[in-house]
């Protein structure tokens, strides 16, 4: 492992794009619930289905982001995390409809329902973005003295996130916007930090470098 | 704040005696005797809101305005084959509906058990071979029915405590569903809010789905109850003959039909830019205040 600035994105870099995935993951969270009323209604249950599902989710992310984080952490990989869950959120999205009413035609009790319905569209984007946390520590963490020093940044600044999508989306984003529109928002948020982390990567130089340097 | 909220909450006068309390998953539930009146509150800290009372000596007569006010449907559908409440609360509305029609099939939603066997406990609820509580979010209930083919003569949208508005039943797309279980010659009956940016934004959305409806409130009532079905609204002067021949039948309950269609009004009183409320839109919680 190479010492001074081998890092291969700057930190406040990566501190942003931590917030970023903070904050989309409440807002989507915060959204969850909005989303499927129409078919599982307000209760209780269907809060503590999405709850449990970002939960797993989250939990799984955190799993494998830890274990690529072993094989040659580099802003390639790490701007893909961001990129895949704008994708897999694009289904909330487009197809929320088409995923759950086959699925209340199916599943009479609205609790199973409910859960049913989180996991098909919650459980894949924010497993990618539960990938972030390890993958960014991993990435600013040079030296083993450091470390936990830069996973606590990092939990800092991506919880602080969580709590601003949090408040921003239920005090005022559901005010102003439409569900689909937020979500919209997410989405381009969450490619604008990957556009952010590539360009970063590239002008330090360790994007094609380190990827050059393995493909020999 | 909170320590202030929490002082507050000390402070609050509970008139009569309580004789029930329980924190439910949605509300704090206070049942109160005050003489032979008892009351069902939810939230009492926050300004002691009666959801329902009855009177002990007169169980039938309905004590409350907005309560009668929910009857007012029977001047255009005066004889329902089946009904549908959504929101037991004490169980008054049902119980009247279950005494003036026995036959009606009866169908009430209650998303709080709690609620229902409060109801059960404390104010002479009681279901019957046709009268049936199912403990489920309206909007499940009702979207169920449309795919199952059910179809209602009477439906009444009673969900809103006050406290938390359950933002899924004021939108465009909940309407419609309702619509969908409205039989031809049904009447919809919703105890909506009277105040606030809300009102507006309600109002532009039940006039979006059903086209006109009738507005009615009173001045012995902070709610504002809407009145409506598929296709056009009778003349007031139809209004004013059903009253007569349904009066005296209300009597037993204090209700006074006969004063409710000169307070029926198609007039639009609201702010016609707002925006319709939708399963995209719905922000009922902030737009309360």
């Amino acid at each position: 492992m190479k010492g001074g600035s081998s890092s291969p994105l700057p930190r406040p870099v990566v501190a942003s794009v931590a917030f970023v995935s903070g904050f989309c993951i409440m807002t989507v969270e915060m959204l969850g619930a909005r989303i499927m009323a129409p078919y599982f209604g307000g209760s209780v249950s269907v809060w503590g289905s999405i709850i449990t599902v970002f939960m797993l989710a989250l939990a799984v992310g955190y799993l494998l982001g830890g274990r690529l984080s072993m094989r040659n952490p580099n802003a390639l990989v790490f701007a893909s995390f961001y990129v895949s869950a704008a994708l897999f959120s694009l289904p909330i999205i487009l197809f929320a409809d088409a995923i759950m009413r086959p699925i209340f035609l199916a599943v009479e009790d609205a609790r199973y329902g409910s859960l049913l319905a989180s996991i098909v569209m919650f459980s894949v984007p924010t497993t990618l973005l539960g990938m972030i946390s390890p993958y960014s520590v991993r990435l600013l963490v040079e030296s083993q003295e450091h470390s936990g020093q830069m996973a606590g940044l990092l939990f800092f600044v991506s919880t602080i996130g969580s709590a601003a999508g949090t408040l921003g989306t239920s005090f005022y984003f559901v005010l102003w916007f439409e569900v689909n529109r937020i979500l919209w928002g997410a989405v381009t948020a969450l490619l604008i930090a990957a556009a952010i982390i590539l360009l970063a990567g590239y002008m330090r130089g360790s994007l094609s470098l380190r990827v050059s340097s393995h493909e020999t | 704040m909170v320590i202030s909220l929490f002082l507050l909450a000390l402070a609050a006068p509970v008139a009569g005696e309580v004789i029930h309390q329980e924190r439910s998953l949605y509300r704090d539930i206070t049942v109160e005797q005050n003489g032979p009146r008892r009351c069902l509150i939810f939230n009492v800290h926050r300004g002691d809101r009666n959801q329902t009372c009855i009177d002990l000596n007169e169980p039938e007569r309905l004590v409350f305005s907005y309560t009668r006010m929910s009857f007012a449907g029977l001047l255009l559908t005066p004889e329902p084959e089946s009904i549908l409440v959504a929101g037991l609360g004490g169980g008054s509305i049902p119980m009247t509906f279950g005494d003036l029609f026995p036959d009606a099939l009866i169908d009430v939603v209650e998303i709080d058990p709690a609620v229902v066997s409060v109801a059960r406990e404390f104010f002479l609820f009681e279901e019957s071979a046709n009268m049936h509580v199912h403990v489920n979010d309206a909007r499940v209930f009702i979207k169920r029915a449309v795919l199952e083919g059910r179809k209602y003569d009477y439906i009444m949208l009673d969900a809103f405590t006050g406290d938390y508005i359950p933002e899924h039943l004021l939108t465009r797309e909940f309407l419609d569903e309702v619509k969908q279980i409205l039989n031809p010659d049904g009447v919809l009956v919703a105890n909506t809010f009277s105040t606030s940016r809300l009102y507006d934004h309600e109002s532009v959305t039940y006039q979006r789905v059903w086209n006109e409806f009738y507005n009615f409130k009173l001045p012995t009532s902070g709610n504002r109850i809407i009145i409506t079905r598929d296709g056009a609204l009778p003349p007031r002067g139809e209004l004013v003959g059903a009253a007569q021949r349904l009066a005296e039948s209300m009597e037993k309950y204090s209700i006074p039909l006969l004063e409710y269609p000169a307070r029926m009004s198609t007039r639009v009183d609201w702010d016609m830019s707002r925006r319709v409320l939708t399963d995209q839109y719905s922000p009922g919680n902030l737009l309360r205040d």
